[in-house]
């Protein structure tokens, strides 16, 4: 297990550099940079130049990456301060240092992210399993045709009807916002509640269908009948031989989803104007701004190989016959 | 008219210790393509200590009846008609909780392939346990204790460490031996073996075999032992129910059914039984044509549009009406006594030497 989770972080590091050299080289291949963008329309080459050189931009492409890596690491230098690891060097636009930007935005897509994730688990694999339960029941009907109706909705559908409904037209909340848990714990719950809620709904509807499917592929197992046939409750059958078998999937698909909204939830973010991971992975890339875009990149992607390791832990938890090696 | 719809009106002999006890069985699925009778009118007796063998193809309804004596067909497609009665027992009308009483405890089943049917997320230790504990309300350790203790009759070596291991560290020999020990947990006193050694190369089903019936003397069990092997059914069972089309054909014993067969079935089910002591060059016999859809089975036999003796029987008997299955030693056929007397000697006994 040990030498698992060893190998799998060195791994892991690995492909951070990979992908961090890819960001890096694919960006500053694109034709025009953050200089010439805020240079303006009267620029002129001198001052061009030294826009360059304040930005680091005259340096060769493979030092300034260099410095940008080691910097994650080490800290850096900027003429304006200080960074410290792990530093992702400072942004162009905005001339804050990108982990400190990151890590104030962070809250709100851990917030998005945790809500999801419980909804996912507590609605959407519950209401699955129990229509899988009482299948073809009225109740297994109603989820069925419900999580089919819910999952061909869109965030940016959904969010503005429920915004109208709950915000604009009867003034019953205020918009979304992100208030710190520390500070104001109740503001924090209704500020992110719509926000989740319609994330949620449309991925939970995903679960609902995944866990229903994989569970009556379970139920159909022939393990499941010999339990059966050893006289055991129906109950206990489902939840104790089946529940085990349908897990891999859904922790699969779980696992998937968590890493990705942690790298931001752009969508959602956008439709209810928040302030997360996902909007500055956007603008950085709209403002050229190559600091922000390496360091919201690699901040996702962290999280992505994070995930993986766990849910390949999870793996051999569910079934003793995955071995981690 | 025919009398297709009519059951065999003679029942099955019916011991003075019969234990269990199947009247007229009818297993019928809904599918989207009509409705499947699996089952068709069956009726047979097993008593204690006694092995009962089912042989037939595949799709002759041999699981379906097993799977409906322990209860576990699918209650939302299949309808049941008849009698099951178990040690007094009626199970047809049974609920559910009195059937789990009942699953693992009096009635056990071993099935086919033991990779399949044994949990691959537990331990061969806890899904031993379970049916202990529940039925008999022993403690976890009562039930540890019985486990080893039933490891070790099935001859699985070191029991004690093997009660910790996952079916899929078991070998497949050991995997049907962790079954068998599961099925007698609780002393059932009927248990019913689906194929039990088809999926296991021939010494270890050997082994299983003789393992079955040393168990069957210790304890006492009714045993109905399922399969399409007629070399392996001669070893084990004391009574033969030959099945075709979800209805018995052919009743009788062991001996007699193997020595003397009397339905053409039979006649072809061994005739196509390779023998190691025949000539090479001598290809097998196979039965002509496919077994038939029982979505919409054959009226009459159903044997008689495979069957070769049809043309000894006048008129259109065969396949306007259905032999009944008569008492004891049995055939449903409506060829005569003297026809398949004759037939036999003549055509299908130098097949079998």
């Amino acid at each position: 297990m040990l030498q698992f989770i060893l190998r799998r972080t060195v791994g892991a590091v690995v492909t951070l550099f990979l992908i961090g050299a890819a960001t890096f080289f694919l960006f500053v291949a694109a034709p025009s940079d953050y200089a010439s963008l805020a240079c303006g329309k009267d620029c002129s080459p001198q001052r061009l130049a030294d826009i360059r050189e304040a930005l680091g931009l005259d340096l060769p492409l493979v030092q300034q990456f260099w410095d940008f890596m080691t910097g994650i690491v080490m800290g850096r230098d900027f003429p304006t301060g200080h960074c410290s690891a792990p530093c992702l060097g400072q942004s162009f636009y905005s001339g804050e240092m990108v982990w400190d930007t990151i890590m104030d935005r962070f809250p709100t897509t851990l917030t998005l992210t945790a809500g999801g994730a419980v909804v996912f688990l507590v609605v959407g694999v519950g209401a699955g399993m129990i229509s899988a339960y009482r299948r073809g029941s009225l109740l297994d009907k109603i989820a069925t045709g419900g999580s089919m109706v819910l999952s061909s909705f869109q965030i940016y559908f959904l969010g503005p009807i429920v915004l109208w409904i709950f915000v604009y037209s009867s003034g019953l909340m205020d918009n979304p916002k992100y208030v710190p848990i520390t500070q104001d714990p109740a503001g924090w719950f209704v500020g992110m509640l719509l926000p989740t809620l319609v994330m949620a709904t449309i991925f939970t509807a995903q679960y609902t269908r995944m866990a229903r499917s994989s569970m009556i592929e379970q139920l159909a197992e022939e393990h499941v009948r010999t339990a059966r046939a050893k006289g055991m409750s129906k109950p206990y059958v489902f939840f104790r031989y089946a529940w085990r078998g349908s897990l891999i999937p859904i922790v699969t698909v779980f696992g998937m989803d968590v890493s990705s909204m942690l790298g931001g939830a752009v969508v959602t973010e956008l439709t209810f104007s928040l302030q997360g991971i996902g909007r500055l992975a956007v603008d950085g890339a709209v403002h050229k701004d190559l600091p922000m875009t390496m360091g919201v990149m690699l901040f996702g992607a962290f999280f992505i190989l994070l995930i993986n390791i766990l849910t390949d832990i999870a793996y051999a938890y569910i079934d003793p016959r995955i071995r981690l090696s | 008219m025919t009398t297709l719809t009519k059951t065999e009106d003679s029942p099955a002999p019916t011991g003075p210790d019969s234990f269990l006890s199947v009247r007229d069985l009818k297993v019928r699925f809904s599918t989207e393509d009509g409705i499947v009778k699996a089952v068709d009118g069956l009726s047979f007796d097993v008593e204690r200590g006694k092995t009962l063998g089912i042989v037939g193809e595949s799709g002759s309804g041999k699981s379906v009846t097993n799977l409906t004596i322990l209860g576990l067909h699918n209650p939302r497609t299949s309808t049941v008609e008849g009698e099951i009665v178990l040690d007094g027992k009626e199970l047809v009308t049974a609920t559910e909780r009195e059937l789990e009483r009942l699953r693992g405890n009096k009635m056990a089943m071993i099935f086919q392939d033991p990779l399949t049917a044994l949990s691959p997320f537990y331990t061969v230790g806890r899904q031993l346990s379970e049916p202990y504990m529940k039925h008999k309300g022993a403690s976890k350790k009562e039930a540890k204790d019985r486990a080893i203790e039933m490891l070790t009759k099935v001859g699985i070596p070191q029991p004690k460490m093997r009660f910790d291991d996952y079916p899929h560290q078991f070998s497949g020999g050991m995997r049907q031996r962790a079954m068998i020990a599961m099925a007698l947990m609780c002393d059932p006193d009927l248990l019913i073996a689906d194929e039990p050694t088809t999926a296991l190369d021939v010494t270890v089903q050997a082994q299983i075999l003789d393992l079955l019936k040393d168990l069957q003397q210790e304890f006492g069990s009714a045993i109905i032992f399922i399969t399409h092997d007629l070399g392996v059914i001669s070893h084990v069972a004391d009574d033969l129910l030959v099945m075709y089309a979800g209805r018995a054909v052919e009743r009788g014993s062991v001996r007699e059914v193997m020595r003397e067969p009397k339905h053409p079935y039979t006649w072809g089910l061994l005739s196509s039984m390779p023998r190691l002591d025949s000539s090479v060059d001598e290809a097998l016999e196979p039965i002509p044509g496919s077994p038939p859809s029982l979505l919409n089975p054959p009226s009459g036999c159903p044997f008689h549009p495979r069957c070769a003796f049809r043309d000894q029987v006048p008129g259109t008997l065969c396949s306007d009406t259905r032999p009944p299955l008569g008492e004891g030693r049995a055939a449903a056929c409506h060829l005569t006594a003297e026809q398949k007397q004759t037939i036999f000697i003549d055509k299908i006994q130098p097949r079998l030497r």
